[in-house]
């Protein structure tokens, strides 16, 4: 063979769709379909949340409902009343979430952007430790465990200490993610030991936190404050707190700056680190990476730490930045869950990440200014999120939907 | 049933993956497809099947023009499929595989199991299949599972019968039984459609052969015609189908193996005390039916099993007890048995793959940190010299096809400073101009003085690249031969039987 026949040979064929690698997983397959679906997926998925959520809106709404009883009469009440609840509620949302033209200065009127900042940054950081282990393929369900634990050390470290501003503060954010690190290793040390699976220990651990910090702040020897006889522990200190970014006149904090510095890091470590190329390989083929001399037990582990780190950066956010009256059991206020909604819109990428914890921190703020301002229950924005979730599941509906070619059945 | 497809092209975007294939199958007729890897053989009978549409071209059937939306419409109408991948379900027993998606039932819904096993009795019995109805799928050696979908097509009185490359996860004696098979069901008066890339496997069936090469028909051939003359209409260029190679440059010896023995996790014994050495600038081949130990092998000599005894030493360095990781920083190559698997991450770019195993330290890392220059015009440079067919080394590993994946692999493999190459089944799923490729590079290996053990359950492959013979036979070594032993011999071997009653 050492003679090479030397004649032309046939142009490159293209890439054929019938070679595509069957995975031996079809769980992971879906997995990945699920938590990597493209861009597009995620601005139609909301899009149709925010239809069907303009459905409920109008039929929530008593004007529409009445005007719906003489429909025939006067079809024209009926229109008018819809567009009118329809429209009020989704302005009342961008006036809630972004700019209020309502007020005079542009001071006041800008205040629920920086809101909507303020509520993105733990859910941006908490998201980015969820979607982090996801490209590894390990589904982290124990972000609100992670959360309470970090924010009940970071928390501990903010009163309890005398320290100088910026070293104290540094330390309580530090303890914070140390704690969530630890409490998220430990579902990835189990995993990689063991073989346990992390979304049933998350879960668990998701308990066993909850009960382990409300035992703690009702504890007078641990994090209660004395003499009360609520679980709460006392105020941060001056100097443990997140300061604000902008002014008095507004609530949002470093917090968000952290989150910010969060996405760059977690891109970094994905896109272009070693460790982050061995995440990628485990998460998309765990036999070629260990056959290719990758611990997959131990890039696991690593994983849930820094997830958890991640995660725990929210906690602290909490506690140190947002409500700084000291410590409670609901410290995680649903961001431990809500961060799975933003890594899934997110497509797992820190990039996407940003922008998912950018519309859900809009819906938190947008939620309470159409609550006040229209009488629309804040549970609608809820709905919007989970039917968000629930078309992102689904992609093969979204593609039906709008007629995006699927993939070719095989 | 006589099939005929007319002038069937289907497109996917720009790309033309059937352009205007005719083809014409009688009953009574074994029809061989022969064509490499992404020649569009599969897409055609998908379209066949109905899982496709095609763009223009029809369909006859016994002169009736077919349209099937589904695969439902197909097999209604009297096709049948035996895909590479099996479509059974493990856990269930052959007989509710074959009723699966056609249940008799009874009364109130009930299944009629026994209708099935009655079914699958008479089939086997038929065909001489020596099927259990009872036996559950999992507990099936491939070859048997194959049957149970040669049954289930045939319960469903299917007249065309369609085998998608049906020998590629078969051994030899396996594929000689199915072979078998297919004769008795074109005597039966079936028409058979067989899609292949094995020229041997054509040649031994075949009543008619046509080739595809980029889509389209390029030309019938009888099956009297040399494995030469086919393999240069499939590639489009003349092959060459064996390995020049000189005599071995012999050197000391690099690898030495002593009293290996491998246990799975069950407690089984996979290699049972093996010993053997291999010198630098040597080719060892270990030849076997598959799942005689083979995998298992190769897979301690990388660290990859749990429970090894005995010793590995590459230069005088015991690699018993070492990570993975350790093991090829040691300078072992390893050429997985299924690139899919073990070797490539699907998902991953060329680029990707080629620093897979090296994610550690140089050439790519510097603290921490991709280097993407280097990669780039390493991936660059690489998808040249080993004509990886691909738009460019940010394409996806799989979009490619199986020869140009293992290209991926070699590659890789070959790049690094190598003391030792392990090379499982290193052309299966491979097409034939890769393959004379692939070898190359493996001799080229070996001149360069690396020592290299290539598993194969191929016998071509295995006198074509051996300076020396290992026959494995239930985890034990039957015997270490010459290259150059006559291929009865080596078949007797795989039965177990010693060199030198086999010689004798």
């Amino acid at each position: 063979m050492s003679n090479p026949v030397a004649t032309k040979t046939p142009p490159p064929p293209e890439p054929e769709p019938e070679a595509e690698v069957e995975s031996h997983s079809r769980w992971r397959e879906v997995m990945r379909d699920i938590t990597s679906g493209n861009a597009l997926v995620a601005v139609l998925a909301v899009l149709l949340a925010v239809a069907v959520g303009s459905l409920l809106i109008a039929f929530t709404d008593e004007r529409v409902r009445d005007s719906a009883g003489y429909v025939f009469a006067r079809p024209g009440d009926f229109f008018q009343a819809t567009w009118d609840s329809i429209w009020g509620a989704y302005t009342a949302l961008f006036r809630g979430s972004v700019y209020n033209n309502r007020v005079d200065t542009f001071e006041t009127g800008i205040r629920p952007l920086t809101e909507t900042l303020k509520f993105a940054a733990p859910l941006i950081a908490a998201g980015l430790g969820v979607g982090l282990a996801f490209r590894a393929g390990l589904f982290n369900i124990g972000g609100r465990g992670q959360m309470l634990l970090a924010g009940a050390a970071a928390g501990w470290v903010g009163y309890q200490f005398e320290l100088p501003w910026v070293l104290h503060l540094t330390l309580a954010i530090g303890a914070g993610m140390l704690a969530g690190a630890l409490w998220a290793g430990l579902a990835g040390v189990l995993k990689a030991r063991t073989g346990a699976h992390e979304v049933i220990v998350t879960i668990m651990l998701n308990y066993v936190a909850f009960y382990l910090v409300f035992f703690a702040l009702s504890q007078q020897s641990l994090l209660q404050a004395p003499g009360s006889f609520n679980p709460k522990s006392l105020p941060m200190k001056e100097s443990a707190t997140m300061p604000k970014l902008l002014g008095d006149q507004y609530n949002l904090h470093l917090g968000f700056l952290l989150a910010l510095i969060a996405v760059g890091f977690a891109w970094w470590l994905l896109n272009r680190s070693s460790l982050g190329f061995r995440i990628r390989a485990v998460g998309l083929n765990p036999t070629a990476a260990r056959a290719s001399g990758i611990n997959v037990g131990r890039t696991y582990t690593i994983v849930m730490c820094i997830a958890g780190a991640l995660v725990g950066l929210a906690g602290a956010n909490q506690v140190l930045g947002t409500v700084t009256s000291g410590v409670t059991v609901d410290v995680d206020a649903g961001i431990g869950f809500d961060a799975i909604t933003v890594a899934l819109l997110g497509r797992s990428r820190p990039l996407g990440i940003l922008w998912a914890g950018l519309l859900f921190g809009a819906f938190k703020a947008g939620g309470f200014a159409m609550q006040a301002s229209e009488d629309i229950p804040v549970d609608i924005v809820l709905v919007v999120q989970s039917l968000i979730v629930l078309f992102l599941a689904a992609p093969p509906l979204i593609k039906a939907i709008f007629h995006l070619p699927a993939k070719e059945a095989k | 049933m006589q099939l005929v497809l007319r002038d069937i092209t289907k497109r996917f975007g720009p790309l033309v993956a059937n352009d205007r294939i005719s083809l014409t199958v009688e009953p009574g007729e074994i029809h061989c497809l022969l064509g490499e890897n992404g020649a569009g053989k599969s897409t055609l009978m998908n379209v066949l099947y109905g899982l496709y549409q095609a763009d223009e071209g029809e369909i006859v059937l016994d002169g009736t023009v077919q349209h099937f939306s589904g695969p439902g419409d197909a097999i209604a109408a009297g096709i049948g499929m035996v895909h590479q991948h099996f479509m059974l379900v493990p856990v269930f027993t052959v007989a509710e595989n074959v009723m699966l998606g056609n249940e008799a039932t009874g009364l109130a819904g009930s299944l009629d199991v026994d209708a099935a096993k009655a079914r699958v009795r008479e089939i086997s019995s038929r065909f001489g299949f020596d099927v259990n109805p009872d036996a559950v799928v999992e507990d099936l050696p491939v070859g048997v599972q194959q049957r149970v979908e040669i049954i289930k097509a045939l319960s469903r009185d299917a007249q065309v019968l369609v085998f998608d490359e049906p020998t590629a996860v078969l051994t030899p004696q396996e594929t000689d039984e199915l072979m078998e098979i297919m004769r008795q069901l074109r005597e039966a008066g079936k028409a058979i459609v067989f899609i292949t890339h094995k020229l041997r496997e054509v040649r031994e069936v075949a009543d008619r052969i046509t080739v595809i090469r980029l889509g389209k028909v390029v030309g019938e051939a009888s099956p009297t015609a040399s494995n030469a003359e086919l393999a240069s209409l499939m590639v489009g260029r003349p092959v060459e189908l064996t390995v020049h190679k000189g005599p071995p440059q012999l050197g000391d010896d690099a690898l030495v193996v002593e009293g290996l023995t491998v246990i799975d996790d069950l407690g089984r014994v996979h290699v049972d005390d093996v010993s053997f050495e291999i010198k630098t600038g040597e080719i060892l081949a270990v030849a076997g039916v598959q799942g005689n130990g083979q995998t298992e092998l190769t897979e301690a000599l990388l660290g990859l099993q749990n429970h090894v005894r005995g010793s590995i030493r590459l230069h005088g360095k015991e690699l018993v007890g070492r990570s993975v990781r350790k093991i090829l920083a040691a300078g072992v190559g390893f050429v997985p048995e299924d690139r899919q698997v073990d070797g490539l991450v699907g998902d991953f770019t060329i680029a990707e793959n080629l620093m897979l195993n090296r994610s550690y330290g140089k050439p790519f890392v510097r603290r921490g940190s991709l280097r993407l220059d280097r990669l780039e015009a390493f991936a660059k440079e690489k998808l040249k010299e080993y004509d990886v067919r691909a738009s460019g080394i940010t394409t996806r590993a799989r979009q490619l096809s199986g020869g140009n994946q293992q290209k991926v692999v070699v590659a890789r493999e070959l790049s690094r400073d190598l003391k030792l190459l392990v090379a499982a089944q290193p052309t299966r799923g491979v097409d034939v101009g890769s393959i004379e490729f692939i070898h190359k590079q493996i001799v080229a290996g070996r001149d360069a003085g690396v020592p290299v053990l290539v598993v194969s359950t191929e016998l071509d492959e295995i006198v074509s690249l051996a300076d020396r013979i290992m026959v494995l036979y239930r985890g034990r070594i039957v015997g270490i031969v010459p290259g150059d032993t006559p291929r009865e011999v080596l078949g007797l071997m795989m039965t177990g039987e010693r060199p030198e009653e086999a010689i004798a």
